[in-house]
């Protein structure tokens, strides 16, 4: 018997393993959308409104169209036929405005696009743009959603004039009777400010119509290449089959591009009809207007409490800033806060409210954590509130108020079923990391000197692994195909989208144990639909918890076939396969993975009632959401003479249930945790009342960056959720969710002896400047 | 980046380069404002002289008790000079100060004070060094003060046609300490306010104070009430109070999203302490 056989005794799953698709990605060699080029390609540029509210009185293309190169005008007029931008979500009544690919008679938001531009490059195309001429009639905008909600505000929609999409409602328990038994009852206004995704790519699409073929080739930036060819292909009335879309290498999406987008359906319309393919490259300025944005909360919080801090009951009524139409799922993203609501603690009583309000802004929609920041930022903000009222301690009353260990699976006062949990573990690690009581001596003694010195706890909870179908809008299942080549070589085909995740490494160390196979003969591809079978993609922290299950069944059904083949060659029925080695048990012989693959295809001779080829293919329904959890601690202090926030200390410790690679989840955790303090302390989309996004460039829109941010400490404790055979749950969106009221918290604490119960974000120098020159003032004159 | 279309030059001679620009063409030296304007299309110059190519145009070298700095030597240049290190400190530290690598790799001090962004770093250290500007034209070639130069937000004495040549700052001897404090807009880098302080004593007594001011006002300025009210002063820290305390007095401050009039003045007091008590404490 042949001896290539690979040997593997160590596993790949839980190892620091450097993630695969790095090279490619530093050394500037990876294919994004804007690196595809095609001979004949054309170019477009899409005229936007400068204003927020305004009448078309008429459009003039004729400048346009007589510039040398422009190949093309289209106006709403013209694509008007072609279909409108979808929108998934569904509630009872939901108002759902006819979402134009390009606008008809009226302008909704700055940005809205008017016109496209074809063009021989893409400059002409730009110009063209500049020619044409749009005669306005300016209307007064609305961009605060509760603005909007007054009587006599700016209706959005002229059919609609009170700028009310929905509300919904959703209670659990008996919440009247718990406010009514309350000793304490805490109130609260809590902003969750929009903010604005930037990925470090923005969106691209090229679009190529080969009219030979019949056929339909999408290169989008997205986070769901194959919604995308259902979607637009059906909206387009073209053949699925025919209709392919690839995720080339995509920069980021942070939920930015789990969406259908007017360009995406323009461009292949565009495509279609001048017989050549089109390129679109969004700049950072369209970035900023026409990608959607993120929170645009304003919520009315009431907890009631007992005196020993059982937290007996949560009213929460959420304004949800919509923006001026709906993407893919806008109005679903608040109820994902309801769901959250009550975070990891007990509380059986639950009363929410929406209410989805229209503005001339921006659709808000997913933005990393979508929901569930907001819902965290809530409950932990009301949780450190009630404390304060009861003179207790911020962490003694999470410890009294969680769902204890045996009282798993949870089911919640918002209808979840919370999987497995250890809560009190993390809070009691990230405590002990910090050595919090020494922390709390050390701030007795700042305080002496004067010093604004806080310690911020945050205990977090999220919902992942989207999710059960019932569930979604689309299916929330996902699929994998494992294939191993002739040679040996195995291919994973999966259904999962990753543009940052890091799949490529995790996925391939779970082929790898499962099959005996080094690594480097794995190849994990993605993000292309006429190669994968079908998928849903990546967001959510779904691509592992789902997708890597599916792929671990494929692997099962095709470690039977490998068994079959092995107990053929070695002319044995009592055959163990492990370690890339079917082994005979009797005489010890044994074939490798690569053995049993050239048999397989060659196919002398099969085993009974077995097909040739080694190939496999699983789709796999999750029965359950996974809930992971942790707990983050944030020290810092404020200057009095400034008003600036330094961050100290920061320590993480998350519980995603199995870790398959802790390097890749310290990646996900400090990216989570940089967007966090990002919206803590400086992100906001500020829109001004005539509707006009003032923070519309990095100039003016504060991004994180690396020296802004503190040393993360992170931990980690281990509670496998029973969901998936894996044991995973999902890192993605924690970070961002953990960090955004530990440091509100923590800062707040710091202000605490001025009196200061609540600060909403961002923590700008100036506005705690200001809070603590009123308070010394007030002081000075006691 | 999509521009409207526009010409560009290069030219390898100062000559060539004010010919052009005689014409009406734009120069580029450096582009960090510039080419973010043409990115967004606020600005649409129809030709455009790139000033990089220009040979001994980059220049940092000491010439009679001064140092000239070229045009176009890059914030990294002023930066990381040994001479200005050496004898000028206090505009190398604010060079530091500027924008990120990259901006100081590619923007040169001639384009940066040109631009006369009321936010930019420089022109706060050039304040408080009394810098000279040599402004040359296709026929003239003129030298004025920092207190001449900064006229107004984005005008200053330039005039059409004309470039900044150079830039010359003094040589402190012994007894004079600099510093330059910065509140950062932490999205664009610029200054919410910027305080260069340059003291100099002789024994126990402070003989010379200048203090620029950046980000407070249109222009930056100095802040001659601040500086007379710590002359011939020893520099306690109830001394130094007093003397920033006044630094923006009577000033019509600037105001938006980042920074309010009123936390403007207030900033520019608390750095001005700080200023002035990092260069007292430099004094060799």
């Amino acid at each position: 018997m042949a001896t290539t056989t690979i040997t593997k005794t160590e596993k790949l799953v839980g190892k620091r393993i450097r993630r695969r698709e790095d090279p490619r990605l530093i050394t500037g060699t990876a294919t994004y959308v804007d690196d595809i080029k095609m001979p004949g390609m054309l170019y477009a540029a899409i005229l936007r409104s400068p204003h927020a509210a305004a009448k078309i009185r008429s459009i003039d293309v004729s400048k346009a169209a007589a510039l040398k190169g422009v190949t093309a005008v289209f106006t709403g007029k013209d694509t008007e036929q072609a279909g409108a931008v979808p929108c998934g979500a569904s509630l009872p009544g939901l108002r759902v405005p006819h979402h134009h690919l390009l606008a008809i008679d009226r302008v909704y938001l700055v940005g809205h696009p008017v016109a496209v531009v074809v063009a021989t490059d893409r400059y002409i195309a730009r110009d063209g743009a500049d020619l044409i001429e749009v005669d306005y009639e300016p209307e007064t905008a609305v961009a605060d959603p509760e603005k909007a909600l007054e009587p006599g505000a700016h209706a959005v929609h002229p059919q609609w004039p009170d700028n009310v999409a929905f509300t919904f409602h959703q209670e659990g328990g008996d919440t009247e009777k718990a406010f009514k038994e309350a000793d304490v009852i805490v109130k609260q206004r809590i902003v969750s400010q929009r903010l604005v995704p930037n990925p470090m790519e923005t969106r691209g699409v090229v679009a190529d119509w080969r009219a030979a073929e019949r056929s339909m080739n999408l290169y989008s930036s997205t986070q769901v290449p194959h919604l995308v060819r259902s979607l637009v292909a059906q909206i387009l009335g073209m053949d699925e089959n025919r209709f392919r879309v690839v995720a080339p290498e995509v920069g980021g999406g942070f939920g930015a591009k789990l969406q259908i987008y007017a360009e995406e359906i323009l461009l292949a319309y565009i495509s279609k009809k001048l017989q050549k393919p089109v390129k679109w490259i969004e700049s950072r300025r369209e970035n900023f207007l026409c990608t959607i944005h993120g929170r645009g909360h304003v919520d009315y919080y009431e907890l009631a409490a007992k005196r020993d801090g059982t937290i007996t009951g949560i009213k929460l009524k959420i304004i949800q800033d919509l923006g001026a139409y709906f993407t893919l799922l806008t109005p679903a993203i608040p109820t994902l806060s309801v769901l959250m609501m009550p975070g990891l603690y007990r509380t059986p009583n639950i009363s929410a409210d929406i209410v989805g309000a229209f503005t001339n802004c921006t659709p808000t929609d997913a933005y990393r954590g979508a929901g569930r920041p907001e819902a965290t930022h809530g409950i932990e903000r009301m949780v450190d509130m009630v404390a304060a009222e009861l003179k207790m301690d911020p962490a003694e009353i999470r410890l009294k108020n969680f769902v204890r260990n045996e009282e798993f699976p949870f089911p919640t006062a918002t209808g979840l079923v919370y999987d497995s949990g250890d809560y009190s573990a993390p809070l009691k690690k990230a405590m002990e990391m910090a050595s919090y009581d020494a922390l709390r001596k050390e701030q007795v003694e700042a305080r002496k000197q004067g010093k604004f010195m806080g310690i911020g706890l945050c205990a977090y909870g999220e919902i992942c692994a989207f999710g059960p179908s019932p569930a979604t809008p689309a299916g929330g299942w996902e699929s994998a195909t494992v294939k191993i080549e002739p040679s040996g070589k195995v291919t994973v085909l999966t259904g999962v989208s990753p543009h940052g995740q890091g799949e490529e490494t995790t996925f391939a160390q779970i082929a790898g144990d499962e099959l005996g196979v080094d690594i480097d003969d794995i190849l994990v591809s993605h993000g292309d639909t006429s190669l994968v079978q079908y998928g849903i993609g990546t967001f959510g922290s779904r691509s592992t918890a789902v997708g890597g299950t599916a792929l671990y069944f494929a692997l099962q059904d095709l470690k039977a076939k490998i068994k079959k083949f092995g107990a053929m060659l070695l002319e044995s029925e009592d055959v163990t396969f492990s370690d890339g080695k079917c082994v005979c048990n009797k005489t010890g012989k044994s074939c490798s993975v690569k053995e049993v693959a050239a048999a397989a295809y060659r196919a002398m001779k099969l085993p009974p009632n077995t097909e040739p080829g080694l190939v496999a293919t699983h789709f796999w329904e999750p029965p359950n959401f996974t809930f992971p959890f942790g707990a983050h601690l944030v020290v810092t202090e404020v200057d009095r003479d400034t008003g600036g926030v330094s961050i100290r200390r920061y320590v993480a410790v998350d519980d995603c249930g199995n870790i398959l690679n802790p390097l890749i989840v310290d990646g996900q955790v400090h990216g989570g945790v940089a967007q966090g303090i990002g919206q803590a302390l400086w992100e906001q989309a500020v829109y001004d009342d005539s509707g006009q996004l003032v923070t519309g460039e990095f100039m003016d829109y504060t991004m994180p960056r690396a020296h802004m941010m503190p040393w993360i400490e992170s931990g980690h404790t281990i509670t496998p959720t029973p969901v998936n055979p894996l044991g995973v749950k999902g890192v993605g969106e924690a970070g961002t969710i953990g960090a955004s009221p530990a440091v509100v918290n923590s800062v707040v604490d710091a202000l605490s002896p001025l009196g200061v119960r609540h600060l909403d974000m961002p923590l700008t120098p100036e506005k705690l400047w200001k809070l603590i020159a009123s308070k010394d003032q007030a002081g000075s004159n006691a | 980046m999509i521009p409207q279309r526009f010409e560009y030059s290069a030219p390898k001679t100062l000559d060539e380069a004010l010919g052009l620009l005689a014409e009406g063409a734009k120069p580029l030296a450096g582009g960090m404002s510039l080419i973010p304007m043409m990115k967004l299309r606020l600005a649409a110059p129809e030709h455009l002289v790139d000033l990089g190519r220009i040979k001994d145009l980059s220049y940092i070298r000491e010439q009679g008790g001064s140092i000239h700095i070229g045009a176009t030597a890059t914030h990294h240049d002023v930066e990381s000079s040994a001479l200005l290190r050496g004898k000028c400190p206090l505009l190398a530290e604010t060079a530091s100060h500027i924008g990120d690598v990259q901006v100081r790799n590619m923007g040169t001090i001639g384009g940066s004070v040109a631009h006369a962004d009321p936010s930019a770093d420089y022109p706060a250290a050039l304040q408080a060094l009394e810098a000279k500007l040599v402004l040359k034209g296709v026929k003239s070639e003129r030298t004025v003060s920092a207190e001449e130069f900064f006229v107004d937000t984005f005008t200053t004495a330039l005039e059409p046609g004309e470039i900044v040549r150079e830039v010359i700052v003094p040589v402190d001897g012994d007894g004079t300490g600099t510093s330059y404090q910065k509140v950062l807009q932490p999205a664009s880098g610029f200054a919410i306010v910027g305080i260069a302080a340059r003291v100099r004593k002789s024994g126990e007594k402070i003989t010379l104070v200048r203090i620029g001011v950046t980000g407070l006002a249109n222009r930056a300025f100095r802040a001659t009430a601040a500086e007379k009210s710590l002359e011939g002063k020893t520099g306690s820290a109830a001394e130094v109070q007093a003397a920033a305390a006044v630094v923006a007095q009577g000033v019509e401050a600037n105001s938006d999203l980042h920074a309010s009039a009123d936390y403007r003045k207030h900033l520019a007091v608390v750095y001005a302490v700080k200023a002035l008590n990092a260069a007292l404490s430099r004094i060799a």
